[in-house]
């Protein structure tokens, strides 16, 4: 399958990267890993007449951590990298089960979490877990750098907050807060390669009674957006989570989605999913708490 | 406008006059003339079309050949050492009866060799999803499976 013609640009800088944005504005894509871009050109669904790869602009390539401030995932941050790298399996290990179970092997090679973000697609395998883990993503522009949360970056299918301008430079990830626990929960007709049907990410705090102060509970591919479950969020407020309450906040997580049949699954099978993941996300997360 | 690259394929130099929007693929296959590499779904998919750059198995028909430019890319006639030789892996695909009609086998040995690397002592679970990037029209998934298992074991044995 050809592509489309297109000028390649390859700035150094993040800087001249942004230029360049400004310059050709609606007529320039930005290329990360290109696993879904390249795909978009090959099926005519996007024509731009530049694109503008990101791969060599070194500063997007760190992963770094510290106790404090957190976690720090450039950009250019491979799949394969933050699946496979020894400091997010140790504190952020449910981020490494996210990109670890994101599409084949070559394109965790090649495909980015920040590119799995930007996309927008509410079935993203690495958007559930950062809702929970209340990221932000740091996007840049010749204006200056902007703070996005999160919960504020997802608009609907294939559309995020980012301006035609900006370019996603990284996520941080508040480091783990004590007594909290982090699941992700993902169903798909393949079990390996394919995209989730419904996937879920929890993230739940504990004080040393084992009371919830805190859930955050993030259901994918449910809704035009990775939705939080708010009715589930509060129910579990003041409660120690058993498995009768991670039963109940399930059904409640059914409450709050709104799938859609298509063609991985029907509406009423991803509500039923819905609860059982949620369920299944809390136990998990409540066990990581280690109250 | 057509970009002068230089690309390293299987320890040689290539400089090449490409125009951006043409893949990897397409270049290994109509310009250098390595059509040990096949095109499959052209989506990612398939894994018909991988090679290796700096050591990690991608999708050919995914990647720029511009992007790919001072990378370290292997493909499927760089690994044999030598015209008289096959790598081990690639014998111990014929060996266990692992290529039926070939058209994968590339790929399934690209993917193979990337799979090894990082685990030299795969169990069975983590060869098929090692290999769950890559798509057998014939179905001959078994002995692809037990051709690993048995290349892993020769590969130790070298090391």
């Amino acid at each position: 399958m050809s592509l489309p013609k297109f000028t390649y640009l390859a700035p150094a800088s993040l800087e001249e990267a942004c230029n360049l944005l400004g310059k050709y504005q609606g007529k320039i894509r930005i290329k990360a890993g290109g696993t879904d871009l390249m795909v978009r050109l090959a099926q005519r669904a996007l024509k731009p007449e530049y694109i503008v790869g990101i791969r060599q602009i070194p500063e997007l390539a760190t992963i770094s951590f510290n106790p404090e401030e957190g976690l720090r995932l450039g950009a250019m941050a491979l799949l394969y990298d933050v699946a496979c790298n020894p400091i997010i399996q140790e504190h952020y290990p449910m981020l490494a089960r996210a990109a670890k179970s994101t599409a084949t092997v070559q394109i965790r090679n090649m495909g980015t979490v920040m590119g799995n973000i930007c996309n927008a697609s509410p079935s993203a395998d690495n958007s559930p877990t950062l809702v929970a883990m209340n990221a932000t993503i740091v996007a840049v522009s010749p204006a200056g750098e902007r703070k996005i949360p999160i919960d504020e970056f997802f608009l609907g299918p294939g559309r995020s907050a980012l301006e035609p301008m900006e370019i996603a430079k990284e996520i941080l990830v508040p480091a783990p807060l004590p007594r909290s626990g982090v699941s992700y929960q993902k169903i798909s007709p393949r079990s390996k390669v394919d995209i989730a049907a419904v996937n879920v990410g929890a993230m739940v705090v504990v004080d040393e009674q084992g009371t919830c102060q805190q859930a955050r509970i993030c259901l994918g591919a449910v809704g035009p957006v990775p939705l939080r479950a708010s009715t589930a969020e509060e129910f579990l407020q003041g409660k120690v989570i058993t498995d009768e309450v991670a039963e109940q906040a399930g059904a409640l997580a059914g409450t709050d989605a709104s799938p859609i049949s298509d063609v991985r699954a029907s509406k009423e099978y991803r509500r039923l999913m819905v609860i059982i993941l949620t369920k299944r996300a809390l136990l998990e997360a409540r066990h990581g708490t280690s109250i | 406008m057509k970009q002068m690259i230089s690309l390293q394929v299987n320890g040689d130099t290539y400089e090449l006059a490409v125009n951006p929007w043409r893949t990897l693929n397409e270049v290994l296959r109509e310009d250098i003339k390595l059509t040990g590499t096949k095109l499959g779904c052209g989506t990612g998919d398939c894994g018909a079309c991988t090679v290796l750059i700096d050591g990690k198995s991608v999708s050919s028909c995914l990647t720029l050949a511009v992007e790919v430019q001072g990378m370290t890319i292997t493909t499927i006639e760089g690994m044999a050492p030598n015209a008289e030789e096959l790598h081990p892996i690639q014998e111990s695909f014929i060996e266990k009866g692992a290529i039926q009609c070939g058209y994968c086998t590339p790929g399934m040995i690209m993917s193979t060799a990337f799979l090894l690397k990082n685990n030299p002592q795969p169990t069975e679970a983590e060869i098929r999803a090692g290999l769950s990037g890559n798509l057998c029209r014939c179905t001959g998934y078994n002995k692809i499976v037990d051709a690993i298992g048995d290349a892993a074991e020769k590969l130790n044995k070298d090391a």
